[in-house]
């Protein structure tokens, strides 16, 4: 049988051979995970009993829970700070440190760093930086000085930004490297055309450099958004005593998302918000691609 | 073998009477589950090698998981047929086991209703069924006031106070603030998500003259004067008395141990805990009466149950097992290992143990405690803490937030209950 093949066909077989492992793979534990998941969405499960169809109920119960709005809300916050100041910052970071050369692989280590480490252990540093009076590094330097101390993890307004601080410092690191990366892709010989025609520095960044990073920032701010929206170690570390608080004024959709699968055992809920997430990450990162695509 | 085929209950009667007529017992071995805290699993090693020493022909194997992942484990593995015979569950949680068909009842034979009733503390009988228990506890836990010695003698308080009243005067004089303003050392810890809500729900609400919830906890009841004045009270700690912060030193039991609160709620489970801190020097007592001297107190308890897994000889086996850690031996273990109370009269209102510097304000609070039967803690824990943060970060009106709180609280209940 196979000896009758033609040397293109064997080709096909093989490569299907070789395909069929990681597509056996995908399928066991990519594909059936998620539309087990859709389904339970539409069930009633406490993880003990059996599963019961409940329709459309996750879904209506998730629409007129007030707390999900607060959630959702704030995931967009995560998304839409966190995002363009990482970006900013990581873009301004790369762009000097390209030029620099003085112990530049120092420094480029330095910024790396804090990627590597575990957001675990970095959220529960912050979360002690963060303290008031006596064990908090920063409410006891305000404090040195005569200045009230800042309540900044127990603030329904502060809270947020204190916890995002940490988690897009945590990402530079990665957004640095890629960016550095592009920025060599960058062909000198533009920048030597540009500089014998006397062209300002400001004109050759806006002209030369950000156009050509472009398939870079694409792919950075895609990551990075995918990011933001899936936020939960930072948040969950740093709040521990109170997961999402003050008030819910932190709380990501993948906090939710947890608690109701693990702290209330209500799998069809966090299932229903499983599925709002997946679609949520779908449209934002779709409407990024076109958006940024080239025209 | 026939008897696997068996009912549970059946087999079981059908195992005893083979063992009457003289028959050979071949070797058992049963599995034992629980999450995993040291002294616990220390403790039960030590009773699983008394009881085994006891029953040469049974081996109890134990299996320990994260807290995290207790839950999970167990309800994958018993509908498959394996894993435990013999579960630790969180009294709390028996209606989700009972509804589930993991747990069958206790014999009635071997654990007589009239029998429990008479020798554990009134709390287990939530656990009954008509004639059946579902689950018996070994050790069940109470509140209690924690005190550092160190800060008393500083600030020359001769003792822990005995009321409410003195509570608030004995934790101004063991309020230290900085030249900013700023606390450095409480009077005494607040935290609704440590101990607090079960001080406020079953002791500070009873204590204003009210009733947390009626119908079996299935209707919320404190949104009253009573509950009112309960929070009012609390959160009057930290914004009328100041002698107090939410979130100091990150969580109550921290500032305890480090030294820099007064006084502090807990349970006594952090006993063990506490004796490992070098160099605090803490005494425990009984929660502050109100000022009529009503005194209430919060108890909750792991229990012990048999699953839908052990048939035959291994339900035999895991019976015989559950009348060990049950037995007055393997409370007066687990107290002296763990530092959890025996359930049963008997072993704790000892002149020893009821007397006891550390235990007894402990034991003697289990006289008058209650027990919330909650339908999903950490959620009702939750509703509590926004209460007061609603209180303490928004400025609402008391009233206004407690309304709210019982609101959402009977709206989790009803959920459940239906």
């Amino acid at each position: 049988m196979y000896h009758r093949l033609s040397i293109r066909q064997k080709q096909i077989v093989w490569a299907w051979a070789f395909l069929a492992v990681p597509i056996a793979f995908y399928v066991v534990i990519r594909f059936y995970p998620t539309a087990n998941a859709m389904a339970i969405s539409f069930q009633n499960w406490n993880l003990l009993g059996d599963r019961t169809w409940a329709g459309w109920a996750n879904y209506a119960k998730l629409w007129n829970d007030p707390v999900f709005w607060k959630v959702f809300r704030n995931t967009f916050v995560y998304l839409l700070i966190g995002t363009p100041v990482s970006l900013v910052i990581s873009f301004a970071i790369a762009y000097h440190l390209d030029r620099l050369r003085f112990m530049h692989g120092f420094l480029r280590m330095l910024y790396f760093l804090p990627f590597m480490t575990t957001a675990v252990a970095m959220a529960w540093v912050w979360r002690w930086f963060y303290q008031p009076v006596p064990i908090g590094l920063f409410n006891n330097v305000l404090a040195t000085a005569g200045i009230p101390q800042v309540e900044f993890l127990r603030s329904t307004t502060l809270a947020l930004p204190a916890i995002l601080a940490p988690a897009v410092w945590a990402g530079l690191g990665f957004q640095i490297i890629i960016f550095m990366a592009g920025l060599r892709a960058i062909p000198r010989s533009y920048y030597e055309a540009a500089r014998i025609d006397g062209v300002s520095n400001w004109t050759i960044l806006w002209e030369i450099t950000l156009p050509l990073l472009k398939p870079t920032i694409v792919f950075i701010v895609v990551f990075s958004s995918i990011g933001f929206l899936r936020i939960f170690d930072h948040v969950f570390n740093m709040t521990t005593n109170d997961p999402g608080g003050p008030l819910n004024a932190t709380k990501p959709l993948v906090l939710m998302i947890y608690q109701s699968a693990f702290t209330d055992f209500n799998m069809g809920y966090a299932a229903a918000q499983t599925v709002v997430l997946f679609l949520i990450l779908l449209i934002v990162s779709l409407v990024q691609l076109r958006i940024l695509r080239d025209n | 073998m026939i008897v696997k085929l068996m009912q549970p209950r059946i087999a079981g009667v059908a195992t005893a009477a083979m063992l009457a007529a003289g028959s050979a017992q071949a070797e058992v071995e049963i599995e034992y589950w629980q999450y995993f805290f040291d002294a616990r699993v220390t403790a039960m090693e030590q009773l699983i090698q008394n009881f085994e020493s006891a029953n040469p022909d049974i081996t109890v194997t134990m299996t320990h998981f994260p807290y995290a992942d207790y839950r999970t484990k167990v309800a994958a593995a018993i509908p498959a047929g394996e894993g435990p015979d013999v579960v630790q569950l969180f009294y709390g949680w028996l209606n989700d086991y009972v509804a589930a068909e993991l747990i069958q009842p206790l014999p009635s034979d071997a654990f007589p209703p009239s029998m429990i009733e008479d020798e554990f503390f009134p709390m287990v009988g939530a656990m009954r069924e008509g004639d059946n228990y579902w689950a018996l506890p070994t050790a069940v836990r109470s509140l209690a006031l924690f005190y550092n010695k160190t800060l008393f003698d500083e600030a020359g308080i001769s003792g822990p106070p005995e009321t409410l009243d003195e509570l608030i005067e004995t934790a101004k004089m063991l309020t230290k603030t900085d030249a900013a303003g700023n606390l450095t050392q409480v009077g005494i810890t607040a935290g609704m998500n440590a101990q607090d809500h079960h001080w406020f729900r079953e002791v500070l609400v009873r204590q204003f003259g009210g009733e947390p919830y009626l119908d079996d906890y299935r209707t919320v009841n404190y949104n009253s004067d009573a509950g009112m004045a309960a929070a009012a009270f609390y959160t009057g700690l930290v914004n009328e008395h100041k002698v107090s912060a939410f979130g100091f030193m990150d969580e109550p039991q921290a500032a305890f141990k480090a030294g820099r609160a007064g006084m502090h709620i807990d349970g006594s489970f952090r006993i063990g805990s506490l004796n490992k801190t070098r160099g605090l020097k803490w005494g425990v007592t009984e929660l502050p009466a109100n000022s009529d001297g009503m005194r209430s107190n919060y108890s909750s308890y792991w229990v012990n149950a048999i699953t839908t897994k052990a048939e035959g000889e291994k339900y035999d086996a895991a019976v015989k097992f559950m009348q060990y850690v049950t037995s007055d031996e393997a409370m007066q273990i687990w107290l002296d290992v763990v530092g959890e109370l025996p359930a049963k009269p008997s072993v704790g209102l000892t002149e020893a143990n009821a007397n006891d510097e550390v235990f007894g304000p402990f034991i003697r609070g289990l006289a008058y405690a209650n027990t919330t039967k909650f339908a999903n803690e950490s959620a009702q824990r939750q509703i509590l803490i926004d209460m007061v943060q609603r209180i303490d970060i928004e400025g609402q009106a008391v009233a206004d937030s407690i309304a709210i709180a019982a609101e959402a609280e009977q709206e989790l209940l009803n959920e459940y209950h239906n």
